[in-house]
């Protein structure tokens, strides 16, 4: 097939970069040239949108050993133990196909740690779906939850937290984000970076199929009413294959064979080949009829641009080929050598004998096209005055009730039951709490994970939103009594080619930075996903930021159940009663507009280190983040999950009842304090300047607010629980 | 105390059986599926997992794996063969326990907590153990445990329901049974009492911090009763 310009924008190239192409060249590519310069220079892979920005996050710190630009971040936990660990979407093909789109997603997020050679030991996931009422949602809904459990339960991964929201701007693109946390000696990490010349160049796995042919390209772009036609370029994911390709890797890890490895995610074997080659500065050639096919008659275009899953390609010392196929034919596995380093610095390619391909590495990586996209930036929208009247007709008890019952609050035990979170016998916190625990086994340690986004305040104000996710994520992190260490974000948004999707992408990024630099939080991994847009309508900005701490001490964690009746439950941080873009405003008074609430980093900082302190010296018997909800809402969690009540004071703060109790302020917690230890506590927090004041006195059972409404903790129980499952049965 | 626990392609629970055998003083080895030979063992386990995948009905490739012709043997000859979860599926398959499993009733994978009655302590497993119900932990997609009129007689008439889905009194009703299995049944013996399938995880209860401590229970009177 002769190529022409017209032929590389079916393959989504613009026509100014297929005249780059033709020009670095000095000749027209041939269609395989042509399918790898698609592969690799469309956004998902080559980050052309974004590239400019990215570069602005902090990414160094003290407890980094590796920061973006490998197969996943890897942060120091001490003892020579380091956690290896990325977020990464797999939302255009978990729309088309949402149980095998969200399966390989969870796969790919896998391999992409145990590439390092970590093991993983937990996953989470970020799921965003359309309006309830839309007709496609509780189908979306079930089918990446089937999807997401039946590859991270069949692993033996124990899925430990996540979060799920709901929202109209995804009705027509969902987002699916999956993380994984694996661990590894620190002398044991495995990177990408080939070496060495005549080097063999390894094929383990699974075999090469036709399946997800474009599926980075198709991640590429909006979608359209023809989006169904799009069900080929999803992969099909093999869980027990990758059970079997984990083990076989670990294994051969174990020894001393690889020079370099990395698994075939995207783009298949043309990004993964020439990314090995690229960062050691090399040429790399390949037998494509070496590569085991599935299929017959597969052309080199069909083998290089394939996204099957559960691959691996490895650079092996020379004379470890024997050694390497046993253990891969121990597990059944394909293993094949299908070509070998070279120093002409091309990636050139044959099949039957003949060379079908040769590029310069450097022209697919260096030298990929890098926008600096034009950009709106977004003002402060103005705060709303909402009037006394209005808040003093509503009750309590009932706007409680509707918020408990409001789908993004409600318990998620429905998704969260199909996960296995207990495998591997390590999971000291399950999911529905601030974070999920796992201990680093056999050790006193444990890791706290979280996952969080607030498309909302980032739609109101990107900047603020940007920072605010990233505050979360450190509170979350705090509660469960463990000190964060880096953050790893997944970047969902609409088109970049529209200037109000760009900005929000501009301005998020830049508080994500602004926030992770204050908090000495970097970002170590990360992953973008634009065109989250059906024809012009695009989804609310989503960064979803997946955030890392250390506990010492397993045992000095802390959940935030209600532990003890007369403990005392505190407020750290200041209620102001901001109520534009709470939850409240939005779902209960159908205000929309106004400002997200504002994100004082000092505090986030004071109030979650002096919180931290607190822990450590055995004073917090529970704690909890105040957020999506306000303080009402996370006191009633922590009532519910304790089993007790409360008698709430009636608050010195002059503003309104409804105020208090539904604003989201930010840098906020409870915590549970023994009376005896009072005095201490608030002299710990006094001299740290952090804002306090006593909520109420735990009791055995019902809430009762001021005095005068009364709750019982079986009817909390049920506007919390049953939303959910009914939603689904 | 010897045990094994074999390691079939897909298994996912063999480590966490391992650290709970150890934790509570056997000596144990991992064998591997495709050998022909068992170690000398007092107690076999078939751990969790999705052995070969599943694919093919849960448990029935690993039923026909090499190192299972030794297991068949072992527990013929009278030794102790232990199946938790897709372990409880392979011994169906093999038939060394009557009945069949199910995919779950409501069609979903469920992991948590569930209460279990114990029904007949006369045997090796729960002999002296100094409670009726156990808080142990499910994670199973086809768990629903079913057999025929006559062979439901037959297992009742010969004492072989070992546990039953209940509530923490004990209780066994429909609304304690997680997964539509037949009369609440979460675990079986052959009508010898030497071999054992349950669904429910002991290895996953085995320390304060975990879901929960009657895994510890579990296993300190087995080998005490092995002893």
């Amino acid at each position: 097939m002769e190529v022409n310009e017209q032929i590389a924008i079916d393959h989504g190239l613009k026509s100014e970069e297929y005249k780059k192409i033709c020009k670095l060249l000095k000749r027209t590519p041939n269609i395989t040239e042509l399918g790898i310069f698609s592969a690799m220079w469309n956004e998902h892979c080559s980050y052309k949108s974004s590239r400019l920005h990215l570069k602005k996050l902090p990414t160094k710190g003290k407890k980094v050993i590796q920061g973006p630009g490998e197969n996943a971040g890897i942060i120091d936990i001490e003892d020579g133990d380091a956690i290896v660990f990325k977020i990464e979407s797999h939302n255009h093909p978990s729309f088309i196909e949402p149980y095998q789109g969200a399966a390989t997603g969870v796969g790919g997020i896998m391999r992409d740690v145990f590439t390092m050679g970590a093991r993983p030991i937990a996953n989470l996931n970020s799921i965003h779906f359309g309006s309830p009422q839309h007709k496609k949602t509780k189908n979306l809904l079930r089918g990446v939850v089937h999807g997401i459990g039946g590859y991270g339960n069949c692993m033996g991964v124990p899925t430990i937290a996540g979060q799920t929201s709901f929202d109209s701007s995804y009705n027509g693109n969902i987002l699916v984000n999956a993380m994984t946390l694996g661990l590894v000696k620190k002398n044991k990490i495995f990177y990408s970076k080939a070496a060495g010349l005549n080097k063999p160049v390894i094929y383990v796995g699974s075999k090469t199929g036709r399946d997800g042919i474009h599926g980075a390209s198709m991640a590429s772009a909006s979608f359209d009413e023809k989006i169904e036609e799009k069900k080929p370029t999803v992969q099909v994911g093999d869980p027990f294959t990758e059970k079997l390709l984990l083990e076989a890797c670990l294994e051969l890890m174990a020894g001393d064979s690889i020079i370099a490895i990395q698994d075939m995610g995207a783009a298949g074997l043309t990004s993964s080949s020439i990314e090995m080659a690229s960062k050691g500065n090399l040429g790399i050639e390949i037998d494509l009829n070496k590569v085991p096919c599935r299929e017959t008659k597969m052309t080199p275009y069909e083998i290089m641009l394939s996204e099957s899953q559960e691959r691996m390609l490895i650079v092996l010392e020379n004379g470890k080929e024997e050694t390497a196929k046993k253990i891969f034919d121990k597990w059944n596995l394909d293993f094949a050598v299908i070509g070998k380093t070279t120093n002409s610095k091309n990636i050139e390619l044959f099949f039957n004998q003949e060379q079908v391909a040769k590029i310069p590495v450097n022209i697919l990586v260096e030298n990929s096209p890098m926008y600096d996209r034009k950009w709106k930036k977004s003002k402060l929208p103005k705060k709303n005055k909402i009037k006394n009247e209005v808040l003093n007709k509503l009750k309590i008890k009932d706007v409680l009730k509707k918020v408990l019952l409001n789908q993004n609050i409600c318990s998620k035990e429905w998704i969260w039951q199909q996960y296995d979170h207990t495998v591997m016998g390590d999971t000291i916190q399950k999911p529905g709490g601030d974070s999920g625990v796992v201990r680093v086994h056999g050790t006193n340690k444990a890791v706290a994970a979280s996952v969080d986004s607030s498309a909302v305040y980032c739609w109101a104000h990107p900047l603020t939103g940007g920072k605010q996710v990233v505050a979360e994520s450190w509170r979350n992190l705090i509660s469960v009594g463990a000190k964060p260490i880096a953050i790893t974000n997944c970047l969902n948004f609409g088109s970049p080619e529209k200037e109000d999707n760009m900005g929000e992408f501009v301005e998020c990024v830049q508080g994500i930075g602004e926030a992770s630099k204050y908090l000495n939080f970097p970002v170590v991994s990360g992953n973008v996903s634009f065109y989250n847009q059906t024809k012009e309508v695009g989804i609310k900005p989503t960064p979803s930021i997946g955030g890392v701490g250390l506990i010492k001490d397993y045992k000095k964690m802390i959940s935030m159940d209600l532990k003890e009746i007369d403990n005392l439950v505190l407020i750290i941080g200041k209620t102001e009663g901001h109520i534009d873009q709470s939850l409240f405003a939005r779902t209960i008074l159908d205000e929309k507009n106004g400002p997200p609430p504002e994100v004082n980093l000092f505090n986030e900082k004071n109030n979650g280190e002096s919180i931290l302190n607190l822990i450590d010296k055995g004073y917090v018997k529970s704690a909890h983040d105040i957020s999506l909800g306000g303080l009402l809402v996370a006191i009633s969690k922590m009532c519910i999950k304790g089993n007790k009540g409360i008698k709430i004071n009636k608050s010195k703060n002059l503003i309104n009842e409804i105020e208090y109790f539904f604003a989201e302020d930010q840098g906020r917690y409870l915590i549970e304090v023994n009376k005896k230890d009072l005095k201490e506590v608030t002299k710990i927090l006094n001299k740290n300047s952090v804002h306090h004041e006593e909520l109420g006195i735990i009791t055995q059972n019902d809430m009762i607010i001021n005095e005068k409404t009364k709750v019982t903790i079986d009817e909390l129980k049920s506007y919390y629980t049953n939303w959910l499952s009914k939603y689904m049965s | 105390m010897k045990s094994s626990v074999i390691t079939f392609p897909g298994s996912n629970c063999d480590r966490d059986m391992d650290v709970a055998l150890k934790k509570f003083g056997f000596t144990n080895k991992m064998v591997w599926h495709d050998d022909n030979k068992l170690p000398k063992s007092d107690l076999v386990v078939l751990p969790g997992g999705f052995s070969y995948g599943d694919y093919l009905r849960c448990g029935s490739m690993a039923s026909k794996s090499k190192i299972m012709q030794s297991v068949i043997n072992f527990a013929k000859s009278g030794g102790l063969v232990m199946g938790i979860c897709n372990g409880f599926q392979i011994l169906v398959e093999t038939g060394l326990v009557p009945g069949v499993l199910l995919r779950n009733k409501y069609l979903e994978f469920i992991c948590k907590n569930v209460f279990v009655k114990l029904d007949n302590k006369e045997n090796t497993y729960f002999k002296n153990l100094n409670k009726d119900v156990l808080e142990l932990h499910i994670a199973h997609n086809e768990g629903n445990y079913f057999c025929t009129k006559d062979q439901l007689k037959e297992i009742k008439d010969n004492n072989q329901i070992a546990i039953y889905y209940c509530n923490s009194d004990g209780k066994i009703e429909d609304q304690y049974n997680p997964n539509g299995s037949l009369k609440n049944i979460a675990g079986i013996f052959n009508k010898e009492k030497n071999v054992l399938g349950m669904m429910p995880h002991p290895e996953r209860m085995i320390d304060e911090s975990l879901s929960g401590e009657d895994g510890s229970l579990f296993f300190k009177n087995l080998l005490n009763n092995i002893r």
